[in-house]
């Protein structure tokens, strides 16, 4: 991840700051950051939206397309996931800087997604054609906390994403006939309550703490991602960082994670309503809203 | 499908006349990390651009003397067409649009200011309906005026085209894919000058000088709306930092600062008139 520059004198402040359970910008350890999200801002994309943690600033659109299942599992469809790194964040990302961290994060996201995603409502005729969604993800400003901001983004495009409805699917021998409906507003959408978010667990000394800064990220020895879901399910987990964490603290963050994970998907799942409900004809900000 | 309908004396098919603009609307300083940022809607076609520098030159093998090295990357989000692009940038036609750009605010940046230095420009395509090339340019401008790098004027960007008699000004993508010539100018409207400039398709040489004449109106009533926009956000920061309240104050006390400054110039003007007497003396 691109690092910013801090000195020792200012890690101490921080570590020690979080010893007492005060941060840098006056939060405690288990709080966030507020976000700002919009959805439906990409015309050219099925589903689309954009979060904006604090100084992470993440823009997702979700495309549709035909495609033909994986021969192993005829009966699925598939969901790709796509991460830029835009130069707009960093010049660091320029060329091909940024692709390290965007394999990251993408492989973050399927391994999040494998056992949780409703694929099987993306089927068409079974063995020969399925909905495929690919999730692009473009990174527009760094501001810590990249994956947690990168997850809740992706849920809410996925949310809006709306996916035209087959009106007929006949098989005959190897020719299929697919036929959408005439009416491009005649879609459905996907169910995302099962979908997790990702949750950063950032270990500083001895304490652990959400939605990181990028200089408590740099303060930070190790931490903790995890996958959970509503229902509090943890879908996927993995250390990030360079050192080690012990078996101990591993548990404990585990469970704090979970909680975290569950009012953290609640409170998206509430905005996003909030926001459908406002209707298609709701004013649409974009990157022109001052706050 | 043709360029020009027949319906209100030749309307375009999004309802624009010939000598219409899409809708613009912009914003400067969108991200606080970069030196200077800028967002704009042309139409459905948007572009963020993000400007960092002037700062020492990152590779040191490139040797730069007495002028700044500008670095210009384009690139476009996968989902910014109709059909999904398989990568965002480093194919021949984002390489060569880099190219272009960097030639156009080339132009129009005092380069000779910062010598042995570099400036770094991205843009960033998030939605494309034509004109992709223009609204890159137009961002640029705006995103170096927010970092405060000295430029001669701003460099505005504006395509046209030809559909039978009539020239069409900032043309979508619908009317990109329809055929017809595509002229692309790059212009330094105060001056008149122009920074880039390219033709698609074959054109008479009887037209060009409408086609130009008709993109180089465009770009100076576009630099007409970049201006406004900008003074307004200059107004709105200087406001802020209790800079210019001059633009905040009544007519009244405006004048009355008026009036003030010019008698303070007349006194000026006797005690120097004073002074040569006493020289003379």
């Amino acid at each position: 991840m691109a690092q910013v520059l801090i000195n020792d004198a200012e890690k101490k402040f921080i570590v020690d700051g979080v010893e007492v359970n005060m941060r840098n910008d006056g939060r405690t350890c288990n709080s966030y950051r507020p976000m700002e999200l919009e959805c439906d801002l990409v015309s050219t994309a099925n589903g689309s939206a954009r979060l904006r943690l604090a100084n992470s600033d993440i823009l997702v659109g979700v495309k549709t397309e035909i495609d033909a299942p994986h021969p192993d599992t005829p009966d699925l469809g598939k969901v790709e996931f796509f991460v830029d790194c835009s130069a707009n964040a960093t010049p660091v990302f320029e060329g091909r800087g940024g692709e390290d961290l965007a394999t990251e994060i993408s492989n973050s996201l399927s391994k999040a997604y494998y056992s949780s995603f409703p694929l099987h409502k993306l089927k068409i005729v079974s063995g020969h054609m399925c909905w495929k969604l690919t999730v692009d993800i473009l990174i527009l400003e760094l501001g810590g906390n990249l994956f947690d901001a990168t997850s809740l983004a992706v849920k809410a495009a996925l949310y809006s994403t709306q996916i035209p409805r087959v009106s007929t699917a006949a098989v005959d021998g190897k020719n299929i006939d697919l036929q959408l409906s005439d009416d491009p507003h005649d879609c459905w959408s996907l169910d995302v309550s099962c979908i997790p978010c990702l949750v950063t667990m950032c270990k500083i000394g001895d304490h652990h703490l959400v939605d990181p800064t990028q200089e408590e990220e740099a303060c930070s020895n190790a931490s903790l991602i995890m996958a959970v879901t509503r229902k509090g399910k943890i879908t996927s987990t993995f250390k990030y960082g360079d050192s080690s964490l012990h078996y101990n603290s591993v548990t404990k963050i585990l469970k704090a994670g979970v909680e975290v994970g569950k009012s953290l998907n609640q409170a998206l799942d509430e905005a996003l309503v909030r926001e459908s409900k406002l209707g298609p004809n709701r004013k649409k900000f974009g990157f022109l809203f001052v706050n | 499908m043709d360029l020009l309908t027949e319906y209100g004396g030749g309307l375009r098919n999004d309802g624009r006349r010939g000598h219409e603009l899409r809708k613009i609307r912009c914003r400067l300083g969108v991200f606080s990390q970069s030196d200077g940022s800028a967002y704009i809607e042309q139409g459905n076609t948007k572009v963020l651009a993000a400007v960092y520098g002037p700062r020492p030159v990152r590779n040191k093998q490139i040797k730069v003397h007495g002028s700044v090295l500008i670095n210009f990357q384009y690139s476009m989000a996968v989902f910014s067409t109709g059909e999904r692009k398989t990568r965002p940038r480093g194919d021949r036609k984002t390489s060569e649009i880099s190219l272009q750009l960097r030639q156009a605010v080339s132009a129009a940046i005092m380069t000779e200011v910062h010598p042995r230095s570099q400036i770094d420009i991205f843009v960033e395509v998030l939605q494309a309906d034509g004109g992709n090339f223009c609204a890159c340019v137009n961002a640029a401008t705006l995103a170096l005026i927010d970092a405060g790098i000295p430029m001669r004027e701003y460099v505005v960007a504006c395509s046209a085209s030809l559909a039978g008699d009539t020239p069409l000004v900032d043309i979508s993508h619908l009317e990109e894919t329809l055929g017809g010539p595509n002229l692309t100018v790059a212009a330094l409207p105060l001056s008149g000058k122009v920074a880039v400039m390219e033709l698609s398709q074959k054109l008479h040489l009887d037209h060009l000088p409408r086609v130009l004449d008709c993109a180089l109106k465009g770009c100076a009533d576009i630099h007409a709306i970049l201006d406004t926009a900008i003074k307004q956000h200059l107004i709105k920061v200087a406001g802020a930092r209790g800079l210019g309240k001059k633009f905040h104050l009544g007519q009244q006390t405006q004048n009355k600062l008026k009036n003030d400054k010019e008698e303070e110039e007349e006194e000026d003007d006797e005690m120097s008139k004073k002074d040569v007497e006493m020289i003379t003396l």
